[in-house]
């Protein structure tokens, strides 16, 4: 049951937004959010490729045209008011028009209100600590894990391993570097604020299916909210030079449906008051079979 | 013709000191200080491009071959500052230094004896920076940018500050010797509004030196007490705030970027137009961009920190701010398309270099509006598209003008020609293996690659090591430019005439090629059409 479930988490027909070979541009997304990035990014794009053909294309005519073994003789003009003042007003309409998309697109992400649940993000050298403070209203106590590097990967990233980075697998996805030991599991259809702080130096807590990242900046609390659409598992990795393991630092969010996540929940909260708590910097702490969808 | 006293010396170095030493070490020569910075920059280029070529070959595939990860963050952090510092910083002041006197009919820069001293800080800064590979402990290795309380763990900050300090005071008494210079030093009837672009860009370029540098200094010289001296300005347990921190070094840094940029631009303006064989296209306009770009580097700052989490007004500000730049900048390239429109043109590498710069500049650009958007930043930042993105800004940007400037002047440095097909050989290689080198990074980062890590993903493999080999052979094209360098300073027979070039325009190619040692001593009589921009109401 645990494993048709694990199964079904990690690649049973959710979705799969993570780096895959050749990759050209950014990708959607999976939050209710993440299209405001891609759309702006997909816009401007095109908008500076019309740009570049027609200002590029100008200078190859150019290039062609006034070349002087062409016997072309130079003309002595060097100024033409109306030319001027149309290459500045057709950039300052363009850069309007894309400040206006993109201030309506911040504004929607600076709005935290109206959350139905928060996780406390913090970010150590060099592992990712998930609390879950509230659900639906409620408070949620002492359900709080380390989340860092799966061993595979671990062992396959030291110098001179001689193991195969191709050979870490989870499925058929290759999640070298972009796998955990217990990962971070929060509901779809649900406005979930993060509230994210550093635990000792800067770390920014990016996962690219959600379209934003956000540093973990020791003494402050930055606000973020993300609303997933699907159940799937969204890999990120941290974004902020943090020390010599930054590179290993991977984040990965498992998206569930509402009931199992309620389910998931209510299984670590009943973990959580059979054993003794785990310490706040236990990266040990145990981790059941329905939470590590990775081994 | 405008100075004819010179041409009657047949010594070329009539008045330099015969010894060695006193040549250089002691010199207060603009044109020797300005070739001892600028093979300072060559040098500091090399080390700096080894260290890339190390990061570029533990990212060749995925898996640690090479270094441990702490020792790639020292590659990069050491690249970072070696490159900007060591390489981009001292070319241009070399350039200046040689051609500013020059161009505005000056026998010198207005204080000589403080050029030489802002000169050869710059030796014992660079080697305090590069000690730090061969201590216990190593090279500091949180980021050129030195962010606490990362940069704080590192036991060769104190190496760093101090190396910072010296390039900073260096750097300032450059900027105060430029600005005098140009201001006091102009030869009558050298009106500003005459003055070649590059004389301009580097005036403007000097005063964000004179603003910054001791943001800078005042930055890192808090890490320092920060480490040693027990204060809290960026320690958060002592009531600090590390984003502080990012707040004042981006107040140097972004006026820093131009800083590398502006210079460049007025290269470019010097060139396009001495093989287009047509003045400039709206001068005014040029040099009017010039100073509200170097104005508004001064309110974007925020825009390297639009994850850090701040206030909703303060993105917008940014955001804003930020895409103004797209105005002026516009501006520089239609106008240096402009100058091409209706000219007889022709292609040596100078010119080459300068093509390629507009375009690749201007891609650099591109893909900095895109960055300029804050939701679409949240996926940018601190990915390999940045590294893409500022790249093709300084590398194809910066480097490609200092690079089209030493094939523009040195025949006026050397007396020689240099070798036009293997300066061609130089070029092309250069600028097809550059893109393939930086081009797939912007996918990578938009795949989803942070930057500064040393192993990856092997989604990420293709794109690595397709840039790994761009870099390696962008890295060995360069070598051809030192082969072109050499020949031309030692071996070509082909002598340069005075002009040089067929539609060359300005006071510095009306003194004999090589230049004499000194120049100008009594001031030349300017003719108007004898300047590019004798007439700038045409």
């Amino acid at each position: 049951m645990a494993a048709a479930g694990l199964a079904l988490a990690t690649f049973g027909g959710v979705v799969q937004a993570n780096p895959h070979p050749w990759q050209l541009n950014m990708e959607r997304g999976a939050s209710t959010w993440s299209h405001v990035p891609y759309d702006l990014n997909n816009i401007s794009l095109w908008v500076c490729v019309v740009i570049g053909v027609l200002v590029f294309g100008a200078m190859f005519v150019a290039m062609f045209r006034f070349r002087k073994s062409r016997g072309a003789v130079a003309e002595k003009w060097a100024h033409n008011t109306t030319l001027e003042v149309v290459w500045t007003t057709i950039p300052v309409l363009i850069l309007i028009t894309l400040a206006y998309l993109a201030t309506g697109g911040l504004t929607s992400w600076a709005d935290t209100t109206g959350s139905q649940m928060t996780v406390k993000v913090t970010g150590y050298q060099w592992k990712w600590r998930y609390d879950y403070v509230s659900y639906m209203g409620k408070p949620i106590d002492k359900v709080g894990f380390m989340s860092r590097l799966d061993k595979q990967s671990d062992d396959t990233r030291q110098l001179g391993s001689g193991m195969d980075p191709y050979a870490v697998k989870v499925g058929d996805e290759q999640t070298y570097l972009l796998n955990v030991d217990k990962p971070l599991v929060v509901p779809v259809d649900t406005k979930i604020r993060f509230v994210i702080t550093g635990g000792d130096v800067i770390h920014s807590w990016w996962v690219p299916a959600l379209g934003w990242k956000l540093d973990a900046i020791p003494g402050i609390v930055n606000a973020a909210w993300t609303n997933i659409k699907e159940p799937g598992t969204y890999r990120g990795q941290c974004a902020e030079l943090c020390g010599q393991d930054h590179g290993f630092m991977p984040i990965v969010v498992v998206a569930k449906s509402k009931a199992d996540f309620a389910k998931w929940l209510a299984e670590q909260e009943a973990a959580s008051t059979k054993s003794p708590p785990p310490a706040p910097f236990d990266a040990a702490a145990p981790a059941t079979a329905a939470a590590t969808p990775s081994r | 013709m405008s100075y004819a006293a010179t041409h009657d010396q047949h010594d070329d170095h009539h008045g330099a000191p015969k010894s060695f030493f006193q040549r250089w070490c002691m010199s207060t020569n603009h044109k020797d200080i300005g070739t001892l910075y600028l093979i300072f920059a060559l040098t500091m280029f090399f080390i700096g491009g080894s260290f890339a070529m190390v990061i570029r070959a533990e990212l060749f595939k995925p898996g640690l071959q090479l270094v441990q990860p702490y020792f790639f963050n020292e590659m990069t952090t050491m690249h970072g500052l070696v490159m900007i510092f060591g390489a981009i910083m001292p070319a241009f002041v070399g350039l200046g230094n040689w051609m500013i006197p020059l161009m505005v009919g000056a026998p010198d820069m207005a204080l000589p004896r403080m050029n030489n001293l802002s000169f050869w800080i710059l030796p014992f800064a660079f080697i305090l920076l590069l000690s730090t590979l061969f201590l216990p402990g190593g090279a500091p290795a949180g980021g050129w940018t030195m962010y606490p309380p990362l940069s704080l763990q590192s036991g060769s900050l104190a190496y760093a500050v101090f190396a910072i300090h010296l390039m900073g005071i260096s750097s300032i008494m450059g900027a105060i010797n430029i600005i005098a210079t140009i201001l006091n030093m102009r030869a009558p009837g050298m009106d500003l509004l005459k003055m070649p672009v590059f004389v301009w860009s580097w005036l403007i370029t000097a005063f964000l030196l004179i603003a910054v540098m001791p943001v800078l200094a005042g930055a890192v010289t808090m890490l320092l007490t920060d480490k040693y001296f027990g204060t809290s300005f960026f320690n958060p347990g002592g009531g600090g705030d590390p984003v502080l921190y990012q707040h004042i070094f981006w107040f140097f840094g972004h006026p820093e970027v131009y800083i590398m940029i502006l210079p460049a631009f007025g290269i470019i303006s010097e060139i396009v137009p001495t093989f287009a064989r047509k003045p400039i296209f709206g001068y005014k306009a040029m040099v009017f961009a010039l100073a509200c770009i170097a104005f508004l580097s001064f309110i974007v700052w925020a825009h390297h920190m639009f994850a850090v989490g701040l206030p909703l007004g303060a993105d917008l500000f940014f955001m804003y701010a930020t895409m103004l730049i797209a105005v002026p900048t516009g501006v520089k390239v239609f106008n240096w398309v402009a100058t091409m429109w209706g000219g007889s043109m022709t292609f040596e590498t100078p010119m080459l270099f300068a093509i390629a710069f507009i375009i690749l500049f201007t891609i650099g650009g591109f893909s900095g509006l895109m960055l300029a958007l804050v939701p679409a930043d949240f996926q940018y930042q601190d990915t390999f598209f940045v590294v893409a993105h500022f790249h093709y800004v300084l590398v194809t940007g910066a480097l490609f003008a200092i690079i089209a400037a030493a094939y523009y002047w040195m025949p006026k440095w050397t007396g020689n020609m240099y070798n036009e097909f293997w300066g061609k050989v130089h070029f092309w290689n250069s600028v097809i293996w550059v893109n393939v080198l930086f081009f797939p990074q912007h996918f990578l980062g938009l795949a989803g690659m942070p930057r500064r890590i040393p192993d990856y993903n092997v989604a990420f493999a293709n794109f690595n090591m397709i840039s790994s080999i761009g870099g390696f052979l962008f890295g060995a094209s360069q070598l051809i430019f030192i082969g072109v360098l050499i020949h031309c300073a030692f071996f070509s027979r082909k002598k340069a005439t005075d002009r040089v070039w067929e539609g060359a325009k300005g006071l510095e190619w009306t003194v004999p090629s090589p230049a004499p040692h000194h120049t100008f001593s009594v001031p030349p009589v300017i003719h108007d059409e004898e300047l590019a921009h004798g007439n700038v109401h045409a």
